[in-house]
This record gives structure tokens, sequence and C-alpha cells, in this order.
């Protein structure tokens, strides 16, 4: 009996820790995630502009309404779907490729993996601004037209023209974060057996063979995982445009994200931008959940 | 004989042939790899050159190389930005999350992976939920908050926020739930308590999650570029990003000073892969096993 008090007394005194463990970190979740994630909801139904704050009106679903005809946040929508559409395929791919060219052991390999996670090492804001200059169309002063000339080709105005501008900041993006997802498939890599490998060469099978009927489905999960915080961080895309074209030329490269900063920041349009921020969150959340649906399903 | 002799010969074609692909092998690695880093070789070189000269001999491979290399560029980065104040900001506010990150996260992670206790499998789907939510979805509010606390422009705005991560609970309820319960219940014999032994048998056996989960952070954070902008609007509050990104759009625009200043804002963050690795790799990669 003695016992039996003894061992309730170690769960009661286990309880009372675990409460004490969790309750700060539960806590700041809630006060800086949850409770914020509700006020925007909240606020997207008022008319709520940062000059009057005490003139903040319920307006309902007038926000999304004027959201619906808002031609500058459909293109905005449209932008941040082209970007993530072309950007996770191609840097996921060139990342898998880097990978695969890294994966063994061999002479210099440690030298490689390091140059193809180098522009890792910076910061996106380094970047941006590095290849802002990179990019200029004077192929006098824009290391990359000037590389164009001296192979024939007529200079491009990258981020000064509307039809290349996204592609220049995808190209840009797709550099910079491929050496992240390669140490990923990396590791993937390596957990694969090298008895499969073994196995199907003395089949006979070629190597492209190999990759398709063994590395890929090994590697399911890891590409999986790959996508989604590829895609995730895709919808997000802010910085580049900021520091490089400041959402230009004509809006081109203007994002959801973007949109909430002019709106609500620049603008102070605050219930209007969370109207935006909302939707946002939507279709991060339910892409997602389609990702993961998806792929489970398979 | 005459088939041994064909068997000499395709043994020896097919050596040439796998020397042929381990040519081939590195030869693509290498180009690949200079392509890979040219912009940021580019970067160095212009950094060490006058400005009249970093554009010069834009057409040839010598672009690549400082012929006279000077530190005048970074002097001038010194003279117009005060680095010693944004340093000062950038690590303060680091450090200050980062040391409330680690304790605040890992108690939960550890009291979610081996305490019994009534609301825990809530609690572990609540922070998994929390994972997908965008941070840019709350900007607005978080801001508004941040005002009415008197926040705004201080460094509480940058740490309070954003102690506790669901990322790291993760990575920490990962790395206890693989402590044996053996060895926690030879502490609770003992007489130690559950928050004890924590920190006085769990906590020194577990340094390298410790070490993933600082530079995985440390790197995101050295990174932030979006929230301290929307909350340090004050020049002296300024952290690293938005120093070299002010200075990018402040004129005189001199391109070679610019290319300084952003090597040196990429130092602290090579000094720390030099140094953690390790940790820096392995932490990117189990973070893809896991999922």
């Amino acid at each position: 009996m003695s016992n039996e008090r003894r061992l309730s007394g170690r769960q009661k005194s286990e309880r009372l820790a675990a409460y004490a463990f969790t309750s700060p970190a539960i806590i700041l979740l809630i006060a800086f995630l949850v409770v914020p994630m509700c006020y925007t909801l909240y606020y997207s139904l008022f008319k709520y502009h940062i000059i009057r704050p005490d003139d903040m009106r319920f307006a309902g679903l007038d926000n999304y309404a004027k959201l619906f005809h808002d031609g500058n946040f459909w293109k905005a929508l449209k932008n941040t779907a082209y970007f993530t559409v072309i950007v996770v395929p191609v840097q996921c791919a060139l990342a898998l490729g880097l990978a695969l060219l890294v994966s063994k052991r061999f002479k210099g390999v440690a030298a490689f993996r390091t140059m193809y996670f180098g522009p890792q090492l910076t910061s996106m804001v380094v970047i941006s601004v590095l290849w802002a200059v990179l990019y200029n169309s004077n192929p006098n002063t824009g290391l990359i037209n000037s590389v164009l000339t001296g192979l024939g080709m007529e200079p491009v105005n990258f981020l000064t023209n509307e039809k290349t501008a996204m592609n220049s900041i995808i190209f840009m993006s797709a550099w910079q974060g491929a050496g992240y997802q390669m140490m990923i498939f990396l590791a993937g890599l390596q957990g694969i057996p090298s008895s499969l490998y073994e196995a199907s060469s003395i089949d006979g099978a070629s190597k492209l063979k190999q990759f398709l009927y063994i590395t890929l489905p090994s590697l399911k999960g890891t590409v999986k995982y790959v996508i989604m915080i590829t895609m995730i961080q895709a919808m997000k895309l802010f910085t580049q445009p900021y520091v490089m074209t400041q959402g230009g030329p004509k809006n081109a490269t203007k994002t959801m994200v973007y949109y909430i900063y002019t709106q609500g920041f620049q603008k102070g349009n605050f219930g209007y931008a969370c109207a935006i921020a909302a939707v946002f969150f939507v279709i991060v959340v339910a892409m997602s959940l389609i990702l993961q649906k998806f792929t489970n399903e398979e | 004989m005459k088939s041994e002799k064909g068997g000499k010969d395709m043994k020896s074609s097919l050596q040439g042939s796998k020397r042929l692909g381990k040519f081939l092998f590195y030869a693509g690695n290498i180009v690949i790899g200079l392509i890979f880093v040219s912009p940021l070789i580019w970067m160095i070189s212009a950094s060490l050159k006058p400005e009249a000269k970093i554009f010069a001999n834009m057409n040839s491979i010598a672009t690549f190389f400082p012929v006279d290399p000077s530190l005048d560029n970074y002097f001038e980065v010194f003279r117009r930005i005060n680095m010693a104040n944004v340093f000062k900001n950038t690590l303060l506010y680091i450090g200050l999350i980062l040391l409330f990150d680690l304790i605040v996260n890992s108690i939960c992670g550890y009291a979610l992976a081996k305490f019994s206790f009534k609301g825990r499998r809530l609690m572990l789907s609540f922070v998994a939920a929390l994972m997908v939510l965008p941070m840019e979805a709350l900007l607005l509010p978080l801001y508004i908050e941040m005002a009415q606390l008197g926040w705004v422009n201080t460094t509480r705005a940058l740490v309070i926020p954003f102690i506790a991560k669901c990322f790291s609970i993760y990575m920490f309820y990962n790395f206890f739930s693989g402590v044996p319960n053996e060895l926690l219940e030879a502490a609770s014999i003992d007489g130690a308590n559950p928050i004890s032994t924590f920190f006085k048998i769990v906590m020194p056996i577990s340094k390298t999650v410790y070490a993933t989960v600082f530079i995985l952070d440390f790197v995101a954070h050295w990174n932030d570029f979006m929230w301290p902008f929307l909350v340090m609007t004050g020049a002296e509050t300024r952290t690293i990003q938005l120093a070299v990104q002010s200075f990018f759009s402040t004129s005189p625009v001199h391109y070679s000073a610019i290319m300084a200043a952003l090597v040196v804002s990429a130092i602290p963050m090579i000094v720390m892969f030099v140094f953690m690795q390790k940790y820096y790799v392995e932490g990117i990669a189990s973070s893809g096993i896991k999922g």
C-alpha cells in the first residue's frame, strides 16, 4: 500500500513537472502565434486604417469582396503561384542532381559539397544585393550580360523587363537555395543500402535504371519533405523582390506577402491587409494539407 | 588463347572507359562548382578593388581577380556604417533568443517525450499544427501587439515573440524520445525528482541536439529581414541585414564598398559554419529523415 502511494506521489510530481516544463513554450506560442492569427481573421472583418485606429468599423465581408475585385491582388496571387510552380521543381531537381554528384566518397568530395552549399552561407539580402548588381542590364557593369555579349548574344534587361524579372528572381533563388536541399537529399541517399545497387548491377541494370527503380523510390519520403519545405518557403517570397525590384516593373514581381506589406504597412489599410493575410494563410495551410494527403495516398 | 587475349582487350578498354568516366565526373563537378561559387568570388574580388576598377575587364577572367588588392572599401564601410553598433544589436538579440529558445523549447520537448500527463497528445498535435502557420500572415496584428506593448524599436520585439519555436520543440522531442527510460528510472530510484533528473542527467548527455538547434536557429535569425525591417525603424537599432539593405539603397552608391559590406555581413556565418559544420549539416539532414 505504501508502495502504491509512493507511485502515485511520483506520478503527481511528474505531472507537476510536465506542466512546469511545457507551460512557458505553450504560453508563448499562444501569445505570439495563436492570438495574432485570430486577430488577423478578426481585423479582416473591419474597416481599420492605421491613421484612425479609433474609427474601427465592422464591415463584415466587405474587405473580402473588395479583394475579389482588386486586380493588384490577383496579380500578386498569380505572381506567387508562378514563382512557386516554377521554383519548386527547378530547385528540387537541381538539389537532387547536386546530391547525386557528391553522394559517393571520392577525393575532394568535401570541397565540392562546400562549393554547392556556399551560397547558403550568405543571407537572402546579401544574395539579392549581389545579384541586383550582377543582373545589371549594361554589359559593361553587369557580369552576366558581359558574359552573354561575350558569347555573341544580346544583353538582357533582367530586372527591368516585366517578362524576365520574375524568372531572374527564380533563377537566383534556386541557385541560392539548392545547397540546403542537397544536404537533405545527401542524407537520404546515404540511407539507401548499397546492397540494393550491388544486386542490381550484377543483374546488369544501367545507371539510369538504378536511378529510376532504386534511388527515386527509396527517396520518396525525402522528396516529399523537400518539396513541402521548398513550397512553403516559396509562397512566402518577399525579400528578393523587395531588395531587387521593389515589386516592379509594373508589379511583375509583387507577391502576396509583398502586397500584405504594401497595403498594411505602406498604405496603412490594416483591415484590408489582414483580409489578404487571411487568404494567404488559408492558401498556405491548404497547399500543405493537399500535398500531405496527395503524397500519403500514393 | 584467342579468347584470353580478347578478354584482356575488353578489360583494358573497360578500364579506359572507367578512367574517362572518372575524368568527366571530376570535370563536371569542377565546372558546376565554379559556376556555383563564381558570383561569390566576384563579390569578394570586387570588394578588394577600387571603385574605378571593378567594372574594368568585365569581358575577361581577370574580373574574378583583384590585381592590386586593398582594404579601402572595408574602411569606407566602417566609416559609413556604425558596424560595432550593428553587430552589437544583432548578436545581442540573437544571443537572447537562443538562450531562451534552448531552455524553453528543450524542457517542453522533454516533457512531451518523457512525462505522462493529461493533455500530452493534445499538446503534441498543437505544436505540429502550428508548424505550418506562416509568420507572414500574422505580421500585422503582431506589429499592433508590439506597438501596444511599447516594444517597437526595442530588442524585446525581436526576441520575445520568437523564443518558442515548434520546430525546435520537435527536434528536442525527437532526440529525448531516444533517451532510454532505464536511465531516468535509475535516477528516480536514487530519489531524484523529474526536474532535477532532466537538468543533472539528461541535459549533460544531450549536447548534440543543443548544438544542432543552436546553429540552425542562429543561421535562421542571422538572415532575419522582414520582421526587423518592420519593427526596427531607427538607425540606432538596425540589425545587420537592415544595415546591408539600406547601405545598398543609400547614396553615394559605391559598388565596391557595397560588395565589402556584403562580405563583412557574411563573415560571422562563415565562422559559425567552420566551427559548427558537423552539427549544422546534421541538423539539416536529420530534419529530412524525420519528415
